[in-house]
């Protein structure tokens, strides 16, 4: 829609700034490893909220799965990187591509289901997944598969922000409407010509792929990547990253995925108490912003009541 | 008549476990008529519908559409072919505004692929404008223009209606189903219904198929009424005909006393 494409550019540019001087300040040492560590885990957990975001708070498939499909990428990405030695960007891609068929793969028969159904089965297959990764030796089993760093600033923010432009992009067209109406009424969405089946299965593949991206550039952060990093719980973190910046809301996914980091970033150093805060913190919110931090809004529709102020009719004290 | 039927439903019926809800179901409608399908509460008006959308399968007989056997296609399916519907209970997509509404209705027909919409490619923005301006366009019929910012569920219960009929419109159907579209509405909103239906019907050359409690309304436009009682057809004819039949006043009513 075109009112969006106004705030594209700035936005963009924006984007392109704070990378640019990040990038400045970690090439004359001005920003040490731990603050560059915490940017790009920033960035990767907002690849992975936004692209839980399609799922969920756009097409509205309840599914908890998605660190099945990260776990896909980190290590499909290092077997490309460590056993055939290609470059990290092929990896990526091809991380991120074969978590998309994982996602087809598991989205076909289990899209079929919905709600807790469907949160059970998605949960269910992220479990066969990494326990499929758990008995590999070739990829060393319960001791981990070593790995070696890769994963920079440029790599992470430039695929943060082709997630964040893919999953915009599909969003804001007939396509995203299309999956919009089945979050709202599936029933309806069919009666009106939609083919509920294959968005559903198009918008959790799109997630699966992105989840492979994140999970490329995750397992490359570290020196090894290993199966527990992809249990239940990761599953459950991204949820939570979705859940507090509000169902239906980007902005709201990228908000929670930088608060969240940033909490449990600082809260390393206390870790008795880390858990017991960060669980605080999650209820004081959902006490008192039921509907996640952003509810169905977009942080541009803020700056949208700021420009258009007085020229607009169709207010709400027009309806009688 | 000797044009061939836009829709013809032969001997239908569908079984839920021993539950028989709708059998030996008949209905025969022509292009441009206007056709209603009465009935008590639980006589199969709503099955009926469902059957012939695909939502259910029949369990026997056929509905064939536009001289092809649709029973048994996907709903989304029945729809891209020429048949739209509205629900008794209204099913707007409630947290998307009235403009996005009605486009969910033109997505079958836009062309522009998602890897376009995607990568923002030309076709993509002709066809968003495209669809944008169609959809306003349509809107203006349905005087809901000015609306079209609101979320669907912000709209007073009357206009609800009237969007749930543009959108069924928006898919450019040839065969329309109302499914009690005034129900809940006051006797000027009914008429005004009554109006706004003999006016999308003309403009867009449309056949309908409606199901309805109201007598008036029913009696009042439809030129043919079938009247379905325990899932079974209990008769059919022009309006002046239903209203004197027994067996219909009957079913509505309750036996009659004798002494």
């Amino acid at each position: 829609m075109k009112r969006h494409s106004k705030a594209f550019w700035p936005l963009l540019i924006a984007a392109l700034v704070f990378y640019a001087i990040v990038q400045g300040l970690i090439m004359t040492d001005m920003l040490g490893a731990y603050h560059t560590n915490t940017l790009i885990f920033i960035a990767i957990n907002i690849i992975l909220a936004v692209s839980l975001h399609l799922v969920i708070g756009i097409t509205g498939q309840f599914s908890i799965g998605h660190a099945g499909f990260m776990a896909v990428g980190a290590y499909l990405s290092a077997i490309v990187t460590m056993k055939f030695d290609l470059p990290f960007v092929v990896a990526i891609i091809v991380g991120g591509l074969v978590a998309a068929l994982a996602g087809l793969i598991v989205g076909i028969p289990s899209l079929r289901l919905r709600g807790d159904y469907l949160a059970i089965a998605t949960l269910g297959f992220a479990e066969i997944i990494r326990i499929i990764f758990l008995n590999i030796d070739y990829v060393g089993g319960a001791a981990g598969m070593q790995v070696s760093k890769m994963t920079d600033w440029t790599y992470t923010f430039f695929f943060m922000l082709i997630t964040i432009l893919v999953i915009v992009n599909f969003t804001r067209s007939r396509h995203g409407i299309a999956a919009l109406s089945i979050r709202e009424d599936e029933i309806a969405s069919d009666a009106m010509g939609i083919n509920t089946t294959y968005y559903k299965v198009v918008a959790f593949v799109i997630g699966a792929f992105f989840a492979g991206v994140a999970g490329a550039l995750f397992s490359h952060n570290f020196y090894i990547v290993l199966p527990s990093q992809f249990g239940f719980l990761k599953s459950v973190d991204i949820l939570i990253l979705v859940v507090l910046g509000g169902l239906g809301s980007l902005s709201g996914a990228i908000i929670s995925a930088i608060f969240l980091t940033l909490v449990s970033t600082f809260l390393q150093d206390y870790p008795e108490t880390r858990m017991i805060i960060y669980s605080l913190v999650l209820i004081i919110v959902m006490l008192y912003r039921p509907q996640g931090l952003m509810g169905t809004k977009e942080i541009t529709d803020y700056f949208r009541g700021w420009t258009s102020k007085g020229g607009k009719d169709n207010g709400k004290d027009t309806i009688t | 008549m000797e044009k061939t039927p836009l829709l013809e439903v032969k001997q239908a019926g569908i079984q839920f476990g021993g539950l028989k809800a709708v059998q030996n179901l008949n209905l025969v409608l022509y292009p441009g008529e206007l056709v209603g399908l009465i009935g008590p509460n639980g006589a199969g008006k709503t099955t009926s519908f469902n059957l012939l959308t695909g939502v259910y399968v029949p369990t026997e007989g056929d509905v064939v559409f536009q001289g092809k056997r649709i029973n048994g296609i996907a709903p989304y399916k029945v729809t891209q072919s020429g048949m739209s519907r509205t629900f008794q209970n209204i099913r707007l997509f409630r947290d998307m505004t009235v403009l996005d509404n009605v486009k969910v209705a033109y997505h079958a027909l836009a062309k522009h692929t998602m890897l376009a919409s995607i990568l923002r490619l030309p076709s993509h923005f002709a066809g968003e404008k495209k669809m944008e301006e169609d959809a306003i366009e349509f809107l203006k019929i349905f005087r809901l223009d000015r609306y079209k910012d609101e979320l669907a569920k912000n709209l007073p219960y009357g206009q609800q209606r009237r969007l749930e009929i543009a959108r069924a419109l928006a898919a450019n159907p040839k065969l329309l189903l109302l499914d009690e579209p005034a129900a809940g509405m006051n006797p000027q909103e009914t008429h005004d219904l009554m109006e706004l239906i003999a006016f999308i019907r003309k403009k867009f050359d449309l056949t309908i198929l409606l199901i309805e409690h109201d007598m008036n309304l029913v009696m009042g436009v439809c030129e043919r009424i079938y009247v379905l009682d325990h899932g079974q057809l209990l008769a059919e004819g022009p309006p002046e005909v239903i209203r004197n039949d027994p067996k219909v006043i009957e079913a509505y009513l309750g036996e009659e006393v004798t002494e």
